[in-house]
């Protein structure tokens, strides 16, 4: 569904992708793990088009999206929950959500769609009415993820979604997750929580300092490599794995 | 007083207008336009050449003269900002700077350096008798048309997806377009609706002095600076309160300055707006735009 290859990107001077390569299947939840720093959400916005790479391509869907406007991106189904969640703090929950349908407005499907999402969400049919910014940090969490769901994405990208929140509400995101997975969303899952995200993922990769070290499924990677080395460790586990 | 009041709210509609005009593209693009004056010239000089080289009536002649203005304006975001958009805000604040002396050295050499009657229907400066004062028309006009657009407009920012997707733009530029809202969309529709301000104000403040001249959008340029400076320039609301606010400053400083001061009037009003600088930058209302740039 979504293949990366040989991915570079850099901020002015700074390079932060050094080649990455990785492949999302239809249905598939993959984790993309990885350090602070590695450039795993620099992956994400490229693959989005926030960012343009500087080499390396981007399919989706069978086209090559590569260097694509994000709006352009987006319309072809793949959404991103951005880092720190990005809502808009003025505009009310109704309005985020309005605006989260942009790109595939349908009329009669919208109030369908707003429905499921209250389904999910509770919390948002309450606040409804409520600016963005009066929401709690958990709960525009919800929002953000509840907002890129309007546009019916065919590809989920999360972004460190657990980032910030109480145990109990990092709890309710992975269980969240998983009933997304379950309803056939496919989901590129970008974690610091690497413990948790293993344990829901189907396959993983672990990027550091702009390069995939590892990919295979949980399983291999626990077995291959001392997690605690790919988080806080030096050289020692990232050694021996090669890709 | 009800003369005062009267004075007071047409002045300061104008000045409110001509500032929300300047905000709609700062907004979006923290993009301070010089060029706006020239939108405000550009349908100066469209009521000139249709009232003068046509036989269209007068309404027609506005109109289109209004249209002209935001062509004008969206032509320079589709010829000019669009190409150095990505690149820094200095460059685009350069190219600002470029067009509006591009516009003003069109305006010289194609048409003349000196000023332009503009016929405007003599209904316009007819005085009419309004809770006992006698008021020209105009003023009246002027803020019977501000007192409309504001509402239209704050029903199009509230209640339109396309409202919408301009508040999100403003607030976070990137984000909004990760919802799938096309940048190109949200900016020239700023582009436009500043441009149809401009028009809006070109027809009452040429309707003031009954001519058009290269360099007539400099004053409007620096009351939109002085009202944004005032209001705060991080929201549409407070450039409206600081165009008004504005306004109700210079009539007042108008009535109580002595006559032998009198023609020190500007001097007055600018040492305010560096009190206002020095005590309250961000202006009186705050707003909620973040400092994010479009890149
Ligand atoms: N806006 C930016 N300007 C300059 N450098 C940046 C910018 N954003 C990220 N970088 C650099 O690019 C590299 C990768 O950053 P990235 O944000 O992709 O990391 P990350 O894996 O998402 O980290 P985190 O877990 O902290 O979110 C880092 O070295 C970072 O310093
Ligand atoms: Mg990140």
């Amino acid at each position: 569904m979504l293949t990366v290859n040989d991915l570079h990107a850099s901020y002015g001077a700074i390079k932060a992708l050094h080649g990455v390569s990785l492949e999302v299947e239809e249905g598939e939840l993959v984790a993309l793990l990885g350090t602070n720093g590695a450039g795993k959400s620099t992956t994400l916005k490229s693959i989005s088009g926030v960012l343009r790479p500087l080499a390396g391509t981007v399919r989706f869907l069978g086209d090559e999206i590569t260097g694509r406007k994000p709006e352009a991106i987006v319309k072809k189904g793949l959404s991103l929950v951005p880092e720190g969640r990005d809502i808009f703090g003025s505009l009310t929950v109704a309005e985020n959500l309005r605006l989260g349908a942009f790109s595939s407005y349908e009329r009669n499907r919208y109030q369908e769609d707003l429905e499921e999402q209250f389904a999910l969400f509770p919390i948002l049919k309450e606040r409804f009415n409520q600016p963005g910014g009066q929401l709690s940090g958990g709960e525009q969490q919800q929002l953000a993820i509840a907002r890129a769901l309007m546009s019916r994405p065919k590809l989920l990208m999360l972004d460190e979604p657990s980032l910030g929140l109480s145990p109990a509400l990092v709890d309710q995101i992975f269980a969240l997750i998983e009933t997304l997975r379950d309803r056939g969303t496919t989901i590129l899952l970008v974690e610091q929580n690497a413990e948790r995200a293993l344990e829901i993922a189907d396959r993983a990769y672990v990027l550091k300092n702009g390069l995939i070290k590892f990919s295979g499924t949980p399983q291999q990677l626990e077995s291959e490599l001392d997690l605690a080395s790919v988080y806080f460790g030096g050289e020692e586990g990232m050694g021996e794995v090669t890709v | 007083m009800n003369e005062f009041i009267i004075n007071t709210l047409s002045l300061g509609s104008l000045y409110a207008l001509i500032a929300l005009g300047l905000v709609f593209v700062y907004g979006i693009l923290k993009l301070v336009n010089f060029a706006y004056g020239e939108y405000i010239m550009t349908a100066g000089y469209g009521l000139f050449l249709l009232g003068t080289y046509t036989p269209l009536p007068w309404w027609s002649v506005m109109l289109l003269s209004v249209a002209l203005a935001a062509l004008m304006s969206y032509l320079t975001e589709l010829i000019a900002f669009r190409p150095v958009r990505t690149k820094s805000l200095t460059a685009m604040l350069v190219t600002s700077f470029a067009v509006s002396v591009l516009l003003q050295n069109a305006a010289l050499l194609f048409i003349s350096p000196r000023s332009r009657a503009v016929q405007l229907p003599a209904a316009f400066n007819q005085s009419v008798a309004l809770l006992g004062v006698t008021t020209p028309l105009r003023n009246l006009l002027t803020i019977g048309t501000t007192v409309a657009l504001l509402v239209g407009l704050t029903l199009l920012m509230k209640y339109t997806v396309l409202g919408i997707a301009m508040r999100a733009a403003s607030d976070k530029f990137s984000t909004t377009r990760l919802m799938g809202v096309p940048a190109n969309l949200v900016i020239s529709v700023a582009f436009i609706i500043s441009g149809l301000l401009a028009g809006v104000v070109s027809v009452f403040w040429v309707g003031r002095s009954a001519s058009v001249d290269p360099l007539i959008g400099f004053t409007p340029l620096l009351i939109a600076f002085i009202a944004t400076v005032i209001g705060g320039m991080r929201s549409l609301v407070g450039a409206v309160a600081g165009g008004y606010v504005y306004g109700l400053l210079f009539n007042v400083l108008s009535i109580t300055l002595p006559a032998s001061v009198i023609n020190y009037r500007d001097a007055f009003m600018f040492l305010i707006v560096i009190l206002f600088l020095l005590l309250r930058p961000e202006g009186l209302i705050r707003g909620s735009y973040t400092e994010e740039r479009v890149g």
